[in-house]
């Protein structure tokens, strides 16, 4: 049986079968769209955090490692609640679209890109602070020079990111619900489609969803490695 | 016969600044964790030439640079540039720091990053050419030998054209050669009127460029005249020990 399953997952695979590929499209895009939101405000959240001094910084940085640990499925019900038709924005209608998806991920994985980011700045900032200082380095210039330099060990954040969004399935499925053809992704297929007995179709999604990991991390080792070859590490 | 005061500090009097010239250090304090880093420090530096602060590991030289700097605060004190009346912190300053600080770019980059945006490419390979790493301008900086790097961090510091230049021990772990070509151009820059306050341990170093010397020990500053007087009628006990190789506690 497992054989067979695997046969018909690289048979789905190979055909282009297109059921497979929309929800891989959809993942991909769901995936990207709240990255891509959460890196805008994950970022610079974490540097400014590791080069500004106030009162509570220390508060504020264990919040935030807490925050990195939230359960998807309560992240997955309060913006259900947010997003329901009784809710404070539920007159946007955006409940079991892919938009409420990407919300749902943003809340997820900006923590961690915004913790993440805060100790590798941490880290570049006891090395540049004198410097900066010394050469009057305005505030913004700052910021930005700090993410140009971390930029290698901030890949890796941002993969970190991208790999808890496109794995992630306790929230989306609470409020994407996994609708045919509009908010199913690859996680929840693959949940729903064993529970159904029909492996193949999860197989396929899950060799997919491997390989694409196998690439990525590959792209990002040989990264690290031009990094640490050219002391940009 | 010096002025001295009951910190036991030794005045200038040998050469010609007044209260109206240089830059004034009135009565300096600096406590970190309950410990007195830096006591009573009073004196004149001279608005011009290479002011050397020497002394012994511990003495506070780093920290009073890093005061007169701006990158620490003093717990009391003012610092006042007379010559420009103005206070000390509004003066164009630059610094180079033991351990040579560059950014995860290349060369070129690295010297462009802090300097005036009317900087040319010719400006920039000029002083490229100036510290002898013409056709490194490509390479990661951090990759460049630790003489070159002290180079380059030295051209970033005088591409902004400072007025005041200070340099904590920069040719501390460098070799004859680099130590020199780090000398020549902190020399020109002197003579073409940047105020250099520089820390080292060198003895020679200090007979080579300096006009002035200010020895601290423990916080205090025990001595501050002309480099020839320093060496050669020293007067403080401390200094005398530290000249002839004994180690001060």
């Amino acid at each position: 049986m497992i054989t067979e399953a695997f046969s018909e997952a690289f048979r789905l695979i190979s055909s282009g079968d297109s059921d497979l590929f929309e929800i891989l499209e959809l993942s991909i895009q769901v995936g990207s769209s709240s990255l891509l939101i959460s890196m805008l405000l994950g970022l610079p959240l974490g540097t400014v955090l590791a080069i500004s001094r106030f009162p509570g910084k220390q508060l504020a940085v264990t919040t935030l490692n807490s925050l990195m640990g939230m359960p998807p499925v309560v992240v997955g019900l309060l913006v259900y609640l947010l997003l329901s038709r009784s809710g404070p924005l539920g007159v946007l209608g955006l409940l079991y679209t892919p938009t409420a998806m990407v919300i749902a991920q943003v809340v997820l994985i900006t923590p961690i890109i915004a913790a993440l980011t805060y100790q590798v700045i941490d880290d570049l900032h006891n090395e540049y602070q004198d410097l900066f200082k010394s050469l009057n380095i305005p505030l913004p210039k700052a910021i930005s020079t700090y993410l140009i330099d971390a930029r290698y060990s901030l890949i890796t954040t941002v993969l970190a990111g991208f790999g808890r969004a496109i794995s992630e399935v306790g929230a989306v499925i609470i409020v994407g619900g996994n609708i045919d053809h509009l908010t199913r992704v690859m996680t929840t297929t693959i949940a729903f489609e064993t529970s159904k007995g029909e492996l193949s179709v999860a197989l396929a999604l899950g060799i997919i969803l491997l390989t694409l990991a196998l690439i990525i991390n590959a792209f990002v080792t040989l990264l690290k490695a031009f990094a640490v070859r050219n002391a940009y590490a | 016969m010096p002025n001295q005061n009951t910190n036991n500090v030794v005045d200038i009097t040998s050469h010609s600044t007044t209260q109206d010239q240089g830059i004034q250090l009135r009565n300096i304090n600096l406590t970190l964790n309950n410990n007195v880093l830096l006591k009573d420090i009073n004196t004149v530096i001279p608005e011009k030439g290479v002011t050397m602060l020497m002394g012994p590991n511990g003495a506070g030289k780093s920290l009073l640079l890093k005061c007169l700097h701006g990158l620490l605060t003093p717990d009391t004190g003012a610092l006042i540039f007379n010559a420009k009346n103005k206070p000390l912190a509004e003066t164009k300053q630059a610094m180079v720091f033991q351990r040579a600080t560059l950014l995860r770019r290349s060369v070129i980059q690295n010297l462009s990053f802090s300097a005036p945006k009317t900087t040319t490419q010719q400006e920039l390979l000029f002083w490229l050419d100036k510290i002898q790493l013409t056709g490194k301008q490509n390479l990661p900086a951090r990759l460049l030998s630790g003489g070159e790097q002290q180079r380059l961090s030295l051209a970033r510091a005088l591409i902004n054209q400072p007025e005041l230049l200070f340099l904590d021990e920069p040719t501390a772990s460098l070799d004859p050669g680099s130590t020199h070509i780090l000398e020549s151009i902190i020399k020109e820059a002197s003579d073409d009127g940047v105020k250099v306050i520089f820390i080292t341990h060198d003895i020679g170093q200090a007979k080579r460029l300096s006009s002035d010397v200010m020895f601290l020990h423990q916080g205090r500053l025990l001595e501050h005249s002309d480099t020839q007087q320093f060496f050669t009628t020293t007067r403080s006990a401390e200094a005398k020990r530290f000249l002839a190789g004994e180690i001060l506690l």
